[in-house]
């Protein structure tokens, strides 16, 4: 074994993990068993609600956070995987009491109903937005080999980028005017 | 989830000793596919080894003379986004973007998408229904059930299931290669040999053996790569699995096929590349489109729709014959 592998324990092999990660900018130390995935350990253990449990397998989006600036599925992701990681939830994205221009564009274009995948929906399109800056095409472009930038982000591209966020009361036009316009906002 | 114990791979070797010693011990990277079977309780490893800190195994190499390596660790959103897989192999990008959602896309692996388990409901479900991949012995319950979404091509009467990867079905039209080292060294499985049919053992998805890790994909260089296309045909438009889907990619002469690649998706155990119409489509001109069908017609003498599924085989031959046309839009 190479100094980096971490030895199997043989004694009790399922015993809780010690984690250092940062969330929402604190660095954070967390005792978590190897099944526990991020979302409960967020949610559980750190006591931050915000992230939500819709279905549990990686179908819903509404666990989504980011992991290194990244959007992912809490639910499918474990969190003793995460040592040293960067972990953003909704609880982190206002900056002094002022909110983040997603959050406030769904405020401004009633971009939910019941609220249940609303951190979900926000998170995952904070990231979307970066993705598009990054030039990353989706599977509604037409021609992926042309370079692109945030000005190509139509309404049929947001709209495929959000396909991972369900929404159970379908508010999906306004969500798709809220990321725009936010997006809008950052051209 | 049933309880398990988690540690770090730090080199290769120890990896691979690891998981050929011990069967209950299986390899963990993004974990989107192996999460949601052991919350399904249709894979139970007991050790869990997290191969994400491995070395040189996330790159993206575009290779000289127009080929790829794509680092098994490598994320599907990393890979989609690559500006030297966008221009070789535009259908690589395509097939990656049309699958799962940008959440998932940032996680998955590359060697994790093509080792992905069926999603035929049965294998998945946690009630105790026949299935011969869950429980060997055990009979199909999709032969005779709701198959609407299985196989037309060599299924047998153990297991009708089909491989859900899009991106596989990109790979076995480009002859690409997958890189595996194991207890014996290096060796490279050629992407056609990679999936199995599933005969009397459909537990069984691919040519893997205990202590085998993927490391890379290369996609060899090749004219055809830029005149490619994926088309994927789904119950929904988005963030949803392939009724049917296409990778063809073509060298042309003017409005004449050279040589074609076709391959489908969501037919078959494995991804089902169409040879005998890869060799009826050389000499075709693109603006011939009875010609284009009969050449395409010749690969689905094989055809074997179940009571449900009928339907996927006249759609397997336009999803066929449109991948190729919008293929021969960009030669």
């Amino acid at each position: 074994m190479s100094s980096r592998t971490k030895p199997i324990p043989e004694a009790d092999e399922a015993a809780p993990l010690s984690v250092s990660l940062t969330v929402n900018g604190r660095p954070r130390t967390i005792s978590v068993e190897p099944r526990t995935t991020l979302l409960d350990a967020l949610r559980d253990t750190l006591a931050l609600s915000g992230t939500k449990k819709g279905c549990d397998r990686g179908e819903c989006g509404a666990c989504t956070v980011h992991i290194d600036g990244r959007r992912v599925l809490s639910c499918e992701t474990l969190a003793a995987m995460q040592e040293g990681r960067r972990i953003t939830t909704i609880e982190g994205l206002e900056e002094g009491g002022r909110l983040h221009p997603v959050q406030a564009a769904f405020v401004e274009h009633d971009g939910f109903q019941c609220g249940f995948c609303t951190s979900g929906q926000i998170m995952s399109g904070v990231a979307m937005i970066e993705e598009a800056k990054a030039g990353w095409p989706s599977a509604a472009t037409v021609d992926v080999a042309r370079s692109r930038t945030l000005a190509d982000l139509s309404n049929a591209e947001i709209r495929e980028r959000m396909s991972g966020n369900l929404c159970r009361c379908a508010c999906y036009p306004n969500i798709v005017d809220a990321i725009a316009e936010a997006a809008a906002g950052k051209r | 989830m049933h309880r398990f114990s988690l540690s770090r791979a730090g080199d290769v070797a120890t990896a691979i000793a690891a998981h050929a010693h011990d069967p209950a011990l299986a390899f963990i990277a993004g974990g989107t596919d192996l999460l949601g079977l052991m919350k399904d309780r249709a894979a139970l490893p007991e050790r869990l080894l997290d191969i994400n800190g491995l070395p040189d195994m996330a790159r993206i190499e575009a290779l000289p003379g127009g080929g790829l390596r794509i680092g098994a660790l490598a994320r599907m959103s990393d890979v989609a986004a690559d500006v030297e897989v966008r221009r070789r192999f535009p259908m690589i990008a395509e097939a990656l973007l049309f699958a799962a959602s940008g959440q998932l896309r940032n996680m998955a692996s590359i060697g994790g998408n093509i080792l992905q388990r069926t999603r035929c409901p049965y294998f998945r479900d946690g009630d105790d229904l026949p299935c011969n991949k869950r429980r060997p012995g055990s009979g199909c319950a999709a032969r005779h059930g709701l198959n609407r979404n299985h196989a037309i091509f060599g299924w047998s009467e153990a297991c009708v299931a089909t491989h859900a990867s899009d991106v596989a079905v990109a790979f076995a039209a480009l002859d690409a290669d997958v890189i595996v080292r194991g207890r014996h060294g290096e060796r490279l499985i050629p992407f056609g040999d990679f999936h199995r049919l599933p005969g009397d053992t459909p537990q069984r998805d691919t040519a893997l053996k205990r202590g085998d890790l993927i490391v890379a994909v290369e996609v060899p260089a090749q004219e055809m790569g830029r005149a490619s296309h994926y088309l994927k045909v789904r119950d929904r438009q988005s963030y949803e699995f392939a009724l049917v889907s296409a990778a063809a990619a073509l060298a042309t002469d003017g409005r004449r096929i050279r040589s074609a690649r076709l391959a489908l998706g969501g037919v078959a155990h494995k991804p089902w590349r169409l040879t005998a119409a890869e060799t009826a489509l050389r000499g075709v001109s693109l603006d011939d489109v009875e010609a284009l069908e009969s050449a395409i017609a010749t690969s689905f003498a094989d055809a074997r729709p179940l009571a449900d599924n009928g339907f996927k085989v006249e759609l397997a031959r336009r999803v066929s014959l449109r991948a190729l046309q919008i293929a021969g839009a960009r030669a």
